[in-house]
């Protein structure tokens, strides 16, 4: 079975380090302000987090096997600290590095991948539009091929790691023709700046505020003909195919986040008195504490259990549907758990639970996103069921 | 250049630490760590070695917990380590250290410069680093807020209250490294991995030639007798203003002798 090793550990703690000093002193301003902190992507870059599922001849680390769990890991921390920059790493990897990774041709991932796995630049991956969501396949964006060049019309929303001042590239879904009377939906890569392609202002958003999310828009943006990704026709099953670990990144941070609350709730329940002891000697109060260190533990075993199937299935030893049913399954766990843990958590803080002075009031306005993104708790009820043979 | 680094694994500050019955730091129950003020000189070790050429060693006197200090210098890009261990060493004290980090030091072979923080997170006798370079016949540049290396010389800069000094040495030398040195990097993830197969050898008392009778706790120069917990703080006094307070502000420093 899985098992977190000393050097996991090891790796746990170093990222941790970082997290404190680096972020924490400064997440109540970043987040107030939306400052989306580009000088620490390079930080990061160094720790060699952007490279833990990358070879060493991009710059990554370059293992033989195991490294999605290190990116868990490393996601939690981070994640522990600060949810926007947990996603900034998670999306980095999931959305923007690996499509590049395992679908990009030699030359493609000569050209972006040693600045992103650096931590140089970032980039995007564009699925969802405004009118394509969960059902990602109503893309409506559309691109055509003519004179070696594609030209782009359409909008895509929500898009993480898009408009950074270091955002290199970022990969759009769109449709590039009818196949069998189907859309026929491929991915081609835009970079930044290319004339054409508006990055919109940053959203107004309940919480990730120091993440950078926009709406992009594509009027006739033309780029040329090699910057499709993978093959035509394959964009919507080649991006589905990497949903899976963006769904085991999304519970680790989930874990994150429900240990935060633990931690900070514990400590503040033995040391805020009313009624001449600590609240924590309550049971209405203690009992949350027993609630959230159980929530905190079995979201932990659902999210490396996953990571650690995906690290087989990457080793051959595993078959992929047991990576998608456990990723599913620890993905709306977590999540759902990790929003549970925010609102017991701001519970125990009474109204200082209610100020932006105590981070468990960012956690709250962080946890929602993790049951909407990548897939949401409705679509992973619907994978799961589906193992079932209940068919939705 | 090769670089001998002293480091030292230091109960963790952020831990509630406390003496063990013997009346020694207690490196038993809690979680213990690197030196911070030891990562300085680690870092500034490691740029001296990337700009030019040479070997990092660091050696860590310690019980068997202490071979992970050696390993975070190693994460951070050290060469290779060596880790003192030996139960006759429980208690000893400044003195029995500088000689077993010189007699280490000699084994290991002349290095063209001693590393060392400016003191440990837990004893706090600062001492440590004079002693080792006056067993050795060195000079010593104590507590440098930067350091140069020039052929065969070493310049630093020491900053007092009302003055800086800047002290010159011919190498071989030992420095001493203040935290404002430097900003200690962080092992990278490729660090850790590389960390593990780097030589790290354990030396006894034995091996350094050092008898028994020099070490420990019974042969101590210095011995604590007592120890109590530091009372809490108080807590504060708010004054509010209310047109009048800096006449309460002048009363307060007044009553209390501060003026
Ligand atoms: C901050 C943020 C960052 C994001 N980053 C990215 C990014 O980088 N790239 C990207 O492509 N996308 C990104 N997204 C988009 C995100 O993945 C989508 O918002 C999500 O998949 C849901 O799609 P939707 O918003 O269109 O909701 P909808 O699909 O409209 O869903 C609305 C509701 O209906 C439910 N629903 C829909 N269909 C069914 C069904 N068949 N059965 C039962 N219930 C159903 C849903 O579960 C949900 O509760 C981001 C979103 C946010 C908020």
């Amino acid at each position: 079975m899985f098992e977190l090793t000393k050097d996991h550990e090891d790796f746990r703690r170093v990222v941790r380090d970082f997290a404190e000093s680096k972020i924490a002193p400064h997440v109540e301003e970043w987040d107030a302000q939306a400052h989306f902190p580009s000088e620490l992507v390079p930080q990061m870059g160094e720790l060699g987090l952007f490279g833990l599922v990358v070879p060493e001849e991009y710059g990554g680390a370059g293992l033989d096997e195991g490294g999605f769990t290190y990116l868990c890991l490393a996601i939690e921390e981070l994640g522990r600290v600060d949810q926007s920059m947990g996603i900034t790493l998670s999306a980095g990897v999931g959305l923007g590095i690996n499509p590049i990774l395992t679908y990009g041709t030699d030359a493609q991932k000569q050209r972006f991948l040693p600045d992103l796995v650096s931590g140089k630049a970032l980039a995007g991956f564009g699925l969802t539009e405004p009118d394509a969501g969960s059902d990602a396949g109503a893309t409506r964006t559309r691109a055509t091929l003519a004179d070696g060049q594609w030209t782009i019309n359409g909008a895509k929303a929500f898009i993480t790691n898009s408009g950074t001042d270091i955002t290199s590239v970022v990969t759009v879904t769109a449709r590039t023709g009818e196949q069998d009377g189907k859309p026929q939906i491929s991915a081609i890569m835009v970079p930044s700046g290319t004339p054409g392609f508006t990055v919109e202002p940053a959203y107004r958003k309940l919480g990730w505020h120091i993440s950078d999310t926009h709406g992009l828009t594509f009027a006739n943006c033309q780029v040329p003909e090699e910057n499709l990704l993978g093959e035509q026709g394959q964009g919507y099953r080649q991006f589905l195919k990497t949903l899976d670990d963006g769904r085991i990144a999304i519970s680790a941070l989930a874990v994150g986040l429900a240990q935060a609350c633990l931690d900070l709730s514990a400590d503040y329940a033995k040391t805020r008195m009313a009624f001449g002891r600590p609240i924590g000697a309550n049971q209405g109060v203690s009992f949350k504490v027993a609630d959230l260190a159980v929530m905190v533990e079995a979201s932990r075993l659902l999210t490396y259990k996953a990571a650690w199937l995906k690290d087989e299935h990457d080793a051959g030893r595993r078959s992929v549907a047991e990576v998608k049913h456990a990723a599913a399954i620890a993905k709306l766990y977590s999540t759902e758990s990790a929003v549970t843990a925010t609102r017991l958590a701001t519970q125990i803080f009474g109204g200082n639970g209610f100020m932006e002075e105590y981070p468990v009031a960012r956690f709250f306005r962080d946890a929602k996103i993790l049951e909407i993104g990548e897939g949401t708790s409705e679509v992973q009820r619907m994978l799961i069921a589906r193992q079932y043979g209940l068919v939705s | 250049m090769n670089i001998v680094v002293c480091v030292k694994y230091v109960p963790d500050a952020q831990s509630d630490r406390t003496f063990s019955d013997d009346k020694t730091t207690d490196r038993a129950g809690v979680d213990g760590l690197l030196s911070e003020l030891d990562e300085y000189a680690v870092e500034e070790a490691l740029k001296l070695v990337e700009a030019g050429e040479g070997e990092v060693t660091v050696v860590t006197i310690g019980p068997d917990e202490a071979a992970e200090a050696v390993k975070k210098a190693l994460q951070m890009g050290a060469d290779k380590g060596v880790h003192i261990s030996d139960d006759a060493i429980h208690g000893s004290d400044a003195v029995a250290t500088s000689l077993l980090l010189a007699e280490a030091i000699k084994k290991i072979g002349q290095p063209d410069l001693i590393l060392t923080g400016m003191g440990s997170t837990d004893g706090l006798m600062n001492i440590v680093p004079t002693m080792v370079a006056e067993r050795l016949g060195l000079p010593a540049v104590t507590l440098v807020s930067s350091l140069e290396v020039n052929g065969s010389t070493v310049t630093g800069r020491r900053d007092g209250d009302t003055a800086s000094e800047t002290i010159e040495a011919s190498l071989p030398a030992l420095v001493s490294v203040t935290d404002q040195t430097n900003e200690p990097r962080y092992p990278s993830f490729k660090g850790i991995m590389a960390a593990k197969k780097k030589p790290v050898e354990t030396w006894s008392l034995g091996d350094l030639g050092v008898d028994a009778g020099q070490v420990g706790l019974n042969n101590a120069w210095v011995q604590v007798e007592s120890f109590e917990a530091r009372p809490p703080r108080e807590q504060g006094q708010v004054v509010t203003d209310e047109g009048d307070g800096g006449t309460k502000l002048a009363e307060f420093l007044s009553t209390h002798k501060f003026v």
